[in-house]
């Protein structure tokens, strides 16, 4: 009874993940393997994005460029130096980390609008870069070759492992954004949120949590990248850094929950779900983002807290349970 | 050596006269961004929407395109006042993200629709002005123009907003809503209006750049992150400085050719705003506020 009070908040999210890990197994279908990749990903990005939009409350218009830029760093090392899929997608995570750490020093000193324009500048300035940049390929990107897939018992089982690992990514994105939410170090950035300057007042250490907040939110993104692109077998720049792909991420946030664990899990899961509905519907394939578009501004302008953050708002009691 | 300065003198003309357009539609940006803190996310689709416009009008119709932006101005106001009350009124108040994410939601909306009707393959306005020629300088008739009209619409701009009751009313709201309200101003019609104004400006370099370079529905999303370059050289929420740093990138874009390869262009504009924002948020000539 205390582990539930006390771990109560993780209990649904970790039952989601791990139900989308068994779904394809119980079916049996390559295809439902697809789609819970698919929203596994999008669970995991988005997960990590919130540590930094839900908790701190900085928006990330280009947080993609961590994912891209893991990508590229493990690909190469796949390919040129012939590391192990594990190493590369630690190297990963630890390069896309270090990134932020370098970026997050510089970038984080400016707030609100000006913070969300510079995150776009860093994501076309690094996709602008990489397309130059002939140690990765350039224009072309990092194509691997097939018999890498040959030490993972050859392509089929390769994306069966690379399945696995991504639902244990998106365990990881879970259990640190959990972990952050409750520690002493979450309680800071909610409070840099809620008033930056009283924040630090009251002794919390703003610049310095705000840069870990982004490390945090970018080493997932990191590993993803390179386990996304192994199971692709290619990179490319066009790929790589989408800046649709950073705001289809704040759609997610905001549609589940900014801030809360729950929150990002359920919007990956229905912006994933939405998606591949209106994109395979006859009446509304054309314009799917039309529909999207309708739906988000709806959600923006009505429920700004997010299905979660309605939730917890309507019925308290949900709240333990809802973190 | 001298191949550098032939190659400066080829490039350089055309990219301070395409600078002048990129200025007018980062105008519309920073305009909106002065007024109300608002960062105009559906701003490239109504680049895009300007673009079509002027296919159409001469295209179809047969109308020259440079009456044609006439039209292309009120009915880019108007949708500009519908956006605003649509989407972005509600949010004026929110956080950020909120009016991010309402603007984006409505650049969606166009995009999706745009891809549905137009398809995202390209589109051509085969319209020729001829060109002038100063010693081995050639100027194209159509950008000549281009940079002609956006002088007319920033000198308009400028008299609007400080020889006219509303564009007082403007740059009252700019610099303290609550104030002005107290003094009367109705602050509702006057966001409503600038918003209007910001995409009309935008619709309206969409309507001149179609005269250039084949475009898409997507084509506006290059324009938009120029825009905010330039916004942030020349200080977002200062029209005027929009058009010096539509200049600054016209001018980098057609130097920096001469001395490197034209795929370094964006590496270099983007490492730059990133640094100015920085250094100097308020931009190269914006004033502190």
């Amino acid at each position: 009874m205390k582990l539930w009070n006390k771990y109560s908040g993780l209990i649904v999210p970790v039952i989601v993940v791990l139900a989308l890990a068994i779904w394809p197994i119980i079916t049996g279908k390559p295809a439902n393997r697809e789609t819970a990749f698919t929203i596994l990903k999008a669970i995991a990005l988005a997960t990590s994005l919130n540590i930094l939009l839900g908790y701190t409350g900085y928006v990330s218009f280009g947080h993609i460029v961590f994912y891209g830029f893991g990508g590229y760093v493990g690909l190469f090392l796949l390919t040129e130096k012939n590391w192990s899929l594990g190493a590369a997608i630690l190297a990963g995570g630890v390069a896309s980390g270090i990134l932020a750490y370098l970026l997050g020093s510089a970038i984080l000193r400016l707030r609100g609008a000006y913070f969300a324009l510079a995150t776009i500048g860093v994501n076309e300035a690094m996709r602008s870069f990489i397309t130059n940049f002939e140690l990765f390929g350039a224009s072309t990107g990092i194509t691997l070759n097939f018999s890498v897939y040959k030490a993972y018992g050859g392509a089929a089982q390769a994306l069966q492992t690379s399945f696995y690992i991504g639902a244990g990514l998106a365990l990881l994105a879970l259990i640190i954004s959990y972990l952050v939410r409750t520690s002493k170090f979450g309680l800071g950035l909610l409070a840099i949120r809620e008033n930056e300057d009283a924040a630090e007042v009251m002794g919390v250490v703003a610049p310095r949590a705000k840069t870990w907040a982004y490390v945090l939110s970018a080493i997932v993104p990191g590993m993803i990248g390179v386990l996304f692109f192994f199971k692709n077998g290619n990179v490319e720049p066009h790929d790589a850094f989408p800046l649709n792909a950073s705001i289809e991420l704040l759609v997610m946030v905001m549609l589940g929950g900014q801030g809360t664990v729950l929150g990002p899990i359920l919007g990956a899961f229905a912006y994933q779900g939405m998606r591949g509905y209106l994109v395979t519907s006859p009446i509304f394939k054309n314009i799917q983002l039309s529909v999207s578009g309708v739906l988000l501004l709806l959600i923006v302008l009505f429920i700004p807290a997010g299905v979660v953050g309605w939730l917890r708002h309507r019925i308290p009691s949900l709240r333990k349970v809802l973190a | 050596m001298e191949q550098t300065i032939r190659l400066l003198l080829a490039s350089l003309p055309d990219g301070i006269l395409l600078g002048f357009v990129y200025g007018l539609a980062a105008m519309g940006l920073t305009l909106i961004w002065g007024v109300m803190n608002v960062i105009n996310l559906s701003h490239g689709p109504i680049i895009a929407l300007g673009m079509f416009s002027t296919f159409f009008v001469y295209t179809r119709l047969g109308i020259n395109p440079y009456v044609g932006i006439i039209p292309i101005a009120v009915v880019g106001l108007l949708l500009g006042i519908l956006i605003y009350a649509v989407a972005v009124h509600r949010v004026i108040n929110a956080p950020h993200l909120s009016s991010l994410l309402a603007t984006f939601s409505v650049n969606m909306i166009i995009i999706g629709i745009g891809t549905a009707a137009l398809t995202t393959s390209p589109y051509n306005v085969d319209f020729s002005a001829g060109s002038i020629q100063i010693g081995s300088v050639t100027l194209l008739g159509t950008r000549l123009i281009a940079a002609l009209v956006t002088i007319i619409f920033t000198s308009g701009l400028y008299f609007f907003l400080y020889r006219t009751r509303p564009g007082k009313y403007i740059r009252a709201v700019a610099n303290n809503r609550s104030a002005a309200e107290l003094m009367g101003v109705p602050s509702t019609r006057i966001l409503a209006l600038s918003f209007g104004l910001g995409t009309m400006l935008a619709a309206v370099s969409g309507g001149l750049i179609a005269t250039f370079f084949p475009f898409s529905i997507l084509a506006g999303g290059g324009y938009e992150i120029k825009s905010f370059v330039i916004g942030v050289l020349g200080g977002l929420g200062n029209p005027i400085g929009a058009l010096f740093g539509g200049l600054i990138l016209g001018i980098l874009e057609g130097v920096i050719p001469a001395f490197m390869e034209t795929s370094w262009v964006p590496v270099i504009e983007f490492a730059l705003f990133v640094l100015i924002l920085l250094v100097r948020p308020s931009g190269l000539f914006g004033a502190k506020k």
